[in-house]
Order: C-alpha cells, then structure tokens, then sequence
C-alpha cells in the first residue's frame, strides 16, 4: 500500500523524544484515524500514565488493576524488584487489560515514540483482539470484569476480618493451586456481574448449603430404599472436568464463605483462560499493528526518521528469535511467530508464490485486510498456527521437530523445514499451543458417597508424560478442600497403571 | 474515543499489603537467615538491610503440570545442520542445555528465591520475641520531664513572646480592611474635583461641599490606628511531658592477660546487639566502656576493645567504678541503665564475693538490668559462682549466660533477653 506524500511537505507530530499529555492525545488521535482506516474495532481506551514503581506493581498482581490480598503477589513483587533494582530486567512498557474501556498502562519513563508504538500496540492491536477473537467474546466480559474483581477483593478482606487472614489464605492456597481446572471448556460461562454477585450471594449461600446438605443426607432411609438407591446413585453421574467448579457445589465440610472463594478463584481463572489460548495470536496481532499503524504514520509524513528509528529499534528486539542453540534461546518468541505469521498471511494475499497457491488456495489473492481480520476473530493459538503457517515460515525460522521417547537414548530428529517435512512440523508446533496437551488431563469420575467419601480423580495420560512431583502437594490442598481421602489414579491406554492417595495409603494396584 | 488520564500521584505501594503477607508467611525462615548474618557480619555493620535466601522449593506453589518422560514432539528453531532422520545423543542427566526447551519457566531449579529486606526489617526479626526488661517501669505514664514547644500563635500572651512580624501584618492587614470603602469614596470626590477644574480658592458651592467632604474624610483616615490590641500576637509555647527516652549502656570488660582477643571479639557482638537492641526502644543512648585488669579505667570504643594490656584480675573494681559514675553523672531517676559485663571469668579468689555483694547491695537495685556473659569453653569459673546466688534474688534485673563460641552469641543474646523471661507486670 503506498500513501501519497503531502504536497505541503511533512508535518511532524512532535520532533522531540519527549512526551506531554497534549502529545499523547495528538499521536492518540491520529493513530486512531489509521486505526479506522484498517476497520480495527476497539473499545474505547483507558490510557493511564504510571511510574514504574506502579508498573511493578501492575505487574505483581498478574495485570489485574485490582486483586485481592494474597502472599504469592507479594512474592512475584519481591521478585521484581529484585531483579529490577538489579538491572537485571527491564520493565514491560505496556501493559493492557481486557477491559471495557480497555485499559493500558504506559510507563512514564518511556520516550515519545516508546508511547506512540504502546499506544499502537496495546490500544489499537490488543484492543481489538479483546473485542473481535471469539475466545474472547464467548468466554470474557470486558464490561465487567473491573467491578467484578474489586467485588472480590472486598468479599476476602471481609472473610479475613471475620475468620481470621490465615484461614483465608489457606483456602486461597488451596484454590490456587487447582485453579487451571477451575474452567468450563466446552460450555459458555454466564457473563459475571458484581452487583448479581453481590445480591445473590446470600441466597445462593443458603441454597448451596442446602443441596450439599441434601447430597451428603445422613438419616438413614429405609432399607429397602437404600438398597435400590445404592445400586443406582453414582455421583457425579459423568466425569467433571472442572474440579473447582465440583469443590464449590459439593465439597461436604466447606462453609459458605469458602465456597465463595473457590468461586472467585474460579471466576478469575476463567477471565484468563482465552488469553492462555491466544498468546502467540493476541502479540502477533498487536504486534503487527504497531509496525502498520506507525509505518502508516510515517509514511504520512507525521513522524521524523528520527522517530522511526527508535521505533524500528524496538520493534526489532520484540521480534527477535534467537535460535535453539543460542544463549538467549527461552523458547519461541511469541511476538516473533505471531508478527511473522500476519506479515506472512498478508504476503499470501498480496503477492502469492506458486507454493502459496497450491497451500493456500482459499487466500491466495484475496484482500488481505478481510483475511486477516478473518484469521484474527475465528482462532486461538493452536488452530492459528495449524490453518495458517505456510512452508516460507517454517523456512524463515528453521524449524525442526524433535522427537523424544524416554525409552531410547536418542532424540530423532523427525521433521526439519523441507517438503516432506512441513505438515509434520506445522501439526507438531500446532499441538504445542494446545492446551489440552499442555495440561495433564485430570477429571473427577466418582465420590463414594455412601462409604467413606473419598474423592477420586482420574488421569488419562497423554503421550505417556507422567505427572510433575507437584501433583503431591496439590492433592494435599485438594484434600483440605474435599475433607476427605483423595485418590488419583493414572490410566495408560484405559489401563490403571498407578494409583496414589492423599493421605498416603499403601493401597495395591 | 480515549481517555488520558495521569496515575503516577495514585499511591505506588500497592503491593506493600502483599509484601508484608509473603514476609509473614515466611517469618521462620527470614528469621534464620537473619540470626546467620548476625554471626557472619562485622561489628560495625548492622545498619542495613540484608539479602534472604530462600530455598526455591519451600516458596514453591504447585500446579499440576506435567513431568519429565513419555513420548513427546517439541518444535525448536534455527535449525542449521540436522538433517531428518538424524539421532541426537540425549545429555547426561537429561537436565540443561536446549533440550529442556518446554521447562523455561521452570528453569531456576533448586535456585534460592532472594529479595532484600530493610535495615528496620531487618532488626526487627533480629529482636523479635525480644523484650525490653522493665520497660514498663519508665514510660510515659510516670514521665516528670516536660518541655516547651512552639504550638503556632495566639492572641493573649506575655510581652516577650510578642511576634513582632505578625502583629505587625495584621495591623497592616486591618488597616486596609478597614479603610477600603473611604478611600474608594476618596477617589472618586478626587476625580469629580478635578472635573470642575477648580482654580485658587474657587468659591463655587459644589467645589466647597467636595472639598469639605474631602477633607473629613481625610481626617477619618487618618484616624484609623497604626497597631490596636487587635493586631497583637504572641507566639504559643506548650509543655508537653517528655518520656523519660534516656538509657545508658555500661559496657564492663575485663582486658587482663587471660582474655584473648577472639574473646574480645565475642564480646564486643554481644554489646553490638545490646546497643542495637537498646537503639531500637530509646530516643537517646549513651555509653559507658569500662576495662579493667587490676585497676578499672573508663575508655573511649577504641580503646576498649583494641589496646592490650597484661596483668592480673580485679573485678570489683570495675564494678565500683560503674557505681560512681552512676553516682556522678546517672540519677536514676532520669535514666535507664543497663550493664553487660563480659569476662573469660578469672578473677582474684578474694575478689568474687566482694563482687557479688557489690552488685547485691549497691548496683541492681540502680539498673534495669544487669547481665554477665562468661566466655569461656572450660568449666565455670570462681565468679560464675558467686554470681549464681544473685540470679535467684534478682530475677528480673539480673541475667548471666556462657559463651562458648560464636554461633552461640545470638542464641545466648535472645535467651537472655527472651520476652516471657521478663514479663514482670508494673
């Protein structure tokens, strides 16, 4: 795409490399003018100035701009000041929060065209990813999720207050460490509200007591019923994936308050659960934006070379992959794959090769912007990379895929970037992003209800990978949770091949 | 449509609540490393802040995740020379290098999670548990002391507290105040006067009425006074009672020939800790070093610790030397007085009861608290003897311990100056 030049010559935004408020709304403004000339949506944006002392804190808190009390922020806190006084680390420059408005903090330190890339990046690239992915439509509430969270940050102070901040923590503890099964996969969560929350939690409290109550009836009925009841109750009636979920409806000896705070921890991790799935999609998408948008405004005469090179310097660190052997290497860049990956579908429309035409024959030619725009709304990071990483990228990056079986002493190398080996390595990258092959997959199949009303999980092994040794201390706070033994058993091609217990028991396969 | 908006004034502290609950949370452990820099840090060194290791796997929150093994694909970059089909050796331990590439955010391994806690921080998990003996007994409450600070102005006062400056100003103030309306009005006759163009003694009848009212006015002016009662203002003094914030801490050493200066040195951590501890509960600490061989002698720190003598070994005398200057220049009254006496524990055979009687009769009904440290790896000496007997009848003011090696100052610091130990209500 070429902009025409203004006969008048340029007219720069700002010649200098530092910023004021009144620049920040121009730059804001004409970003926003380009935005709209690429059809981004957003919502509307929330830009606030912080120091960086505040950016460390941002950033303990996991970017929510409110969170409830717990010694783990404290921790990641510690951390980075430690390495931050050090010089160790940098600070983020940004950080943005999905949001309605979307809020982005910018750091007060950072140079004019420092603010002008964030602004690009986080308000008009992460902005409309927020809006338009339909990770995010189906399982986020931008609109609510601020109020929501300080809900919940009044909700545990008021906890601590009444029973003491070391019960709270204990639950919080517990939560945390179950908190990446506190998530409904497959069925669309009902949009959160705090002052729903706030006027139902009472009845609900009630309610729930009273169905847990109801589950765990002690009175005995008559023997014949139970006998035809025993036969016929099992509980749950199918696996239950979410466990947090299950803990909060059914754990016999929970009070109310704890219940509400599996519900919190659970709701938190729902808000983050499309951006664990969308990681390479969301920077690359913003990514991708930051370069057009300022190459635009450049191209429209509004900023100094002076400016672009700054930028140009920035953008290039983000996007850099050091290779596999390299002693920067710490995994594939995100920002790297995901900005490569858009150049490259924008490429493919725009001027395909013959390679392009027989792999892509749906884009090939098409208008990149709807393409793009397409490619942006309809997938999360592991059907992104499997419909869209053409052969040119796997031969940019070099990729190779690796094979590793723990019962050879070799690693084979199995793909490397030629014919015969792009698909492998397209569909093997593919699975790297797929979180059900990330996470262990482990689902609640039975409570003994009638006996002694042990809780027992199942996990399906995948590929053979064991479980980490964390998974000891993890059934510890899940047994605090249920109240009663926990068992895990591991299941190898729907063979029972290891079964563990918390408490310990010696119990024989 | 966006909103800019200037944060960096909200409060940038927010994650001192969160901080604090790490630091609780971790209280054990901080406190150990605390008590192991104490033993390795030099003397002249407890006025900063300190570094806390902790190991990795005690802050450690588990998730499930997957482990090491099975039968996996990972995708890696920059492939430069691997051909398909290609076998690559595994390394040893299976650990490091780039094969760990889906372990990144586990890669710290057994490192130690460290962070830096303050000098204040730092001396509060050294004193902890730590109380002060008999602090009640010279707080506030029983304060005799009062003095005088500034509390702003008032308008009533004694002559030689007059605030010249603000008397004045306000008198200045008031003059225009109260002037304001006539001398509005004075200008405006003004200007009507000079309108009419009067001439010398200009006999027109609105001419005489202006300049009449002119002149009554003028005179009106004037008459408003320079300084009134008013304007007067005096500067306020009020009392407020002094807590009684005053220790002295007598270090009492002997230097005889039998004391060597890792002994020294021992002793000198010890009386670091008792200055520290003392600085943290009182505004205003002085010292007191007394040495003694055969003859007790007040020194400056210097001194104290590092010039050398040789001889024998009279602990009285130093003890009488403590009670004159206390005599002389520590009421008891005003202050509190503690004493840390450190020794190898020789003394002259005569000496040590005369020793004890001292103590008993003329020192500990004076101190607060008194407290002896033996430095010796070797049975208990002549003066641990004597001083045994003291312990039962002062068990609040006196305290003695042995000291057999470094690592044990800490320990013997904190058991002397343990909280329940002196929990004696008022």
């Amino acid at each position: 795409m070429s902009h025409p030049q203004p006969d008048t010559g340029r007219q720069y935004l700002s010649t200098d490399s530092e910023w004021t408020f009144e620049l920040l709304e121009v730059y804001d403004r004409e970003i926003a003018r380009i935005a709209e000339l690429y059809r981004l949506d957003t919502y509307p944006n929330q830009i606030e100035i912080i120091s960086a002392e505040q950016m460390m804190d941002a950033y303990s808190s996991v970017g929510m701009p409110i969170g409830y009390n717990h010694w783990s922020y404290g921790k990641q806190f510690l951390h980075t000041q430690k390495n931050y006084q050090r010089g160790q680390m940098g600070l983020a420059y940004e950080i943005v929060i999905n949001s309605n408005p979307c809020i982005a903090y910018l750091m007060e330190e950072n140079t004019m065209p420092m603010q002008a890339l964030v602004i690009a990046h986080a308000c008009y690239g992460h902005n409309s990813f927020f809006k338009g992915n339909y990770l995010f439509r189906t399982w986020t509430d931008a609109s609510s999720i601020i109020d929501y969270l300080l809900f919940a940050k009044h909700y545990v102070r008021q906890c601590e207050e009444r029973y003491g901040v070391e019960e709270v923590e204990q639950v919080l503890d517990a939560c945390h460490a179950l908190q990446n099964y506190g998530v409904d996969r497959y069925r669309r969560p009902k949009p959160i509200s705090a002052a729903e929350e706030k006027m139902r939690q009472k009845e609900r409290e009630d309610i729930l007591q009273q169905q847990v109550n109801d589950l765990w009836r002690t009175l005995p009925a008559s023997p014949k019923e139970e006998q035809k009841k025993r036969s016929k109750r099992k509980f749950p009636s199918e696996p239950q994936e979410n466990i947090l979920y299950f803990l909060e409806k059914n754990a016999p000896l929970l009070a109310p308050w704890q219940r509400e705070l599996i519900r919190i921890v659970r709701k938190i991790s729902q808000y983050f659960y499309p951006q664990r799935q969308t990681q390479v999609m969301n920077e690359g998408w913003a990514t991708f934006w930051h370069y057009t948008l300022l190459n635009h405004l450049y191209d429209d005469g509004k900023i100094t070379d002076g400016f672009m090179m700054e930028f140009l310097t920035s953008h290039t660190n983000v996007v850099y992959q050091p290779g596999y052997d390299s002693p920067y290497y710490s995994g594939i860049n995100p920002y790297a794959l995901g900005f490569n990956m858009f150049q490259d579908i924008k490429r493919i429309c725009e001027n395909p090769t013959d390679e392009d035409r027989e792999w892509f024959p749906d884009m090939a030619g098409k208008d990149w912007l709807d393409t793009l725009h397409f490619a942006m709304r309809n997938f999360k990071d592991e059907s992104f990379i499997q419909q869209f990483l053409s052969p040119k990228m796997i031969r940019d990056f070099h990729l190779f895929s690796i094979f590793d079986d723990d019962e050879k002493d070799h690693y084979r190398v199995e793909a490397i970037h030629n014919e015969s080996g792009y698909r492998t390595i397209r569909e093997m990258l593919a699975r790297q992003y797929d979180l059900s092959v990330r996470e262990p997959n482990i689902q609640i199949t039975s409570v003994d209800i009638e006996g002694d009303r042990s809780l027992t999980l199942r996990h399906t092994m995948q590929n053979n990978t064991p479980l980490s040794g964390d998974i000891h201390e993890v059934m510890k706070h899940l047994h605090f949770l249920w109240g009663f033994d926990i068992h895990l058993e591991t299941f190898q091609d729907d063979r029972l091949i290891k079964r563990q217990s918390c408490p310990d028991m010696k119990i024989p396969v | 449509m966006s909103y800019i908006i200037d944060r960096r004034l909200n409060g940038k502290n927010k994650s001192t609540v969160n901080r604090q609950r790490f630091l609780r949370r971790y209280r054990q452990h901080i406190k150990e490393a605390v008590a192991d820099s104490v033993n390795r840090r030099s003397i002249t060194d407890m006025d900063r802040g300190e570094q806390i290791s902790i190991p990795t796997r005690n802050t450690h929150e588990p998730v499930i995740t997957h482990g090491p093994g099975g039968k996996q694909h990972r995708v890696f970059p920059g492939n430069k020379e691997f051909n398909t089909g290609d076998e690559l050796e595994k390394p040893e331990s299976g650990g490091g290098g780039s094969g760990s590439g889906q372990a990144s955010d586990q890669g710290e391994g057994e490192d130690d999670f460290s962070f830096y806690i303050t000098k204040d921080e730092f001396l509060n998990y050294l004193f902890d548990d730590l109380a002060l003996p008999n602090m009640i007994k010279k707080t506030l409450s029983q304060s005799k002391d009062f003095k005088t600070r500034r509390a702003g102005f008032v308008s009533e006062g004694t002559p030689n507290n007059l605030s010249v400056v603000r008397s004045l100003r306000n008198a200045h103030a008031r003059r225009i105040g109260m002037t304001v309306g006539k001398r509005k009005k004075l200008k405006e006759l003004k200007q009507e006067l000079a309108a009419l163009e009067p001439a010398e003694n200009d006999g027109r009848p609105d001419v005489v009425t202006l300049m009449e009212q002119i002149d009554t006015l003028e005179k009106k002016l004037k008459s408003v006074p320079f300084l009134d009662d008013l304007d007067l203002r005096y500067r306020s003094q009020v009392k407020v009672p002094t807590p009684s914030s005053k220790a002295v801490m007598f270090c009492l050493m002997d230097v005889s020939g039998s004391m060597t200066q890792d002994i020294k040195d021992i002793a000198k951590r010890f009386y670091i800790l008792l200055y520290l501890f003392l600085q943290k509960n009182y505004e205003h600490i002085e010292l007191v070093f007394i040495r003694h061989h055969t003859s007790a002698k007040e020194v400056d720190e210097q001194d104290f610790f590092y010039s050398r003598e040789t001889g024998g070994t009279i602990v009285s005398s130093a003890l009488k030397l403590m009670k004159e200057i206390i005599d002389d220049r520590y009421t008891s009254s005003e202050w509190n007085i503690y004493a840390a006496q450190a020794s190898d524990g020789d003394n002259w055979d005569d000496d040590s009861p005369l020793c004890a009687q001292l103590l008993e009769k003329q020192i500990l009904p004076q101190v607060q608290y008194f407290s002896y440290i033996e430095i010796t790896p070797n049975q208990h000496q002549a003066l641990w003897e004597s001083y045994s007997g003291l312990q039962k009848t002062f068990p609040h003011h006196f305290a003695m311990a042995q000291i057999r090696q470094p690592g044990d100052i800490y320990p013997v610091f904190r058991d002397l100056f343990a909280k329940d130990r002196y929990q004696e209500a008022v």
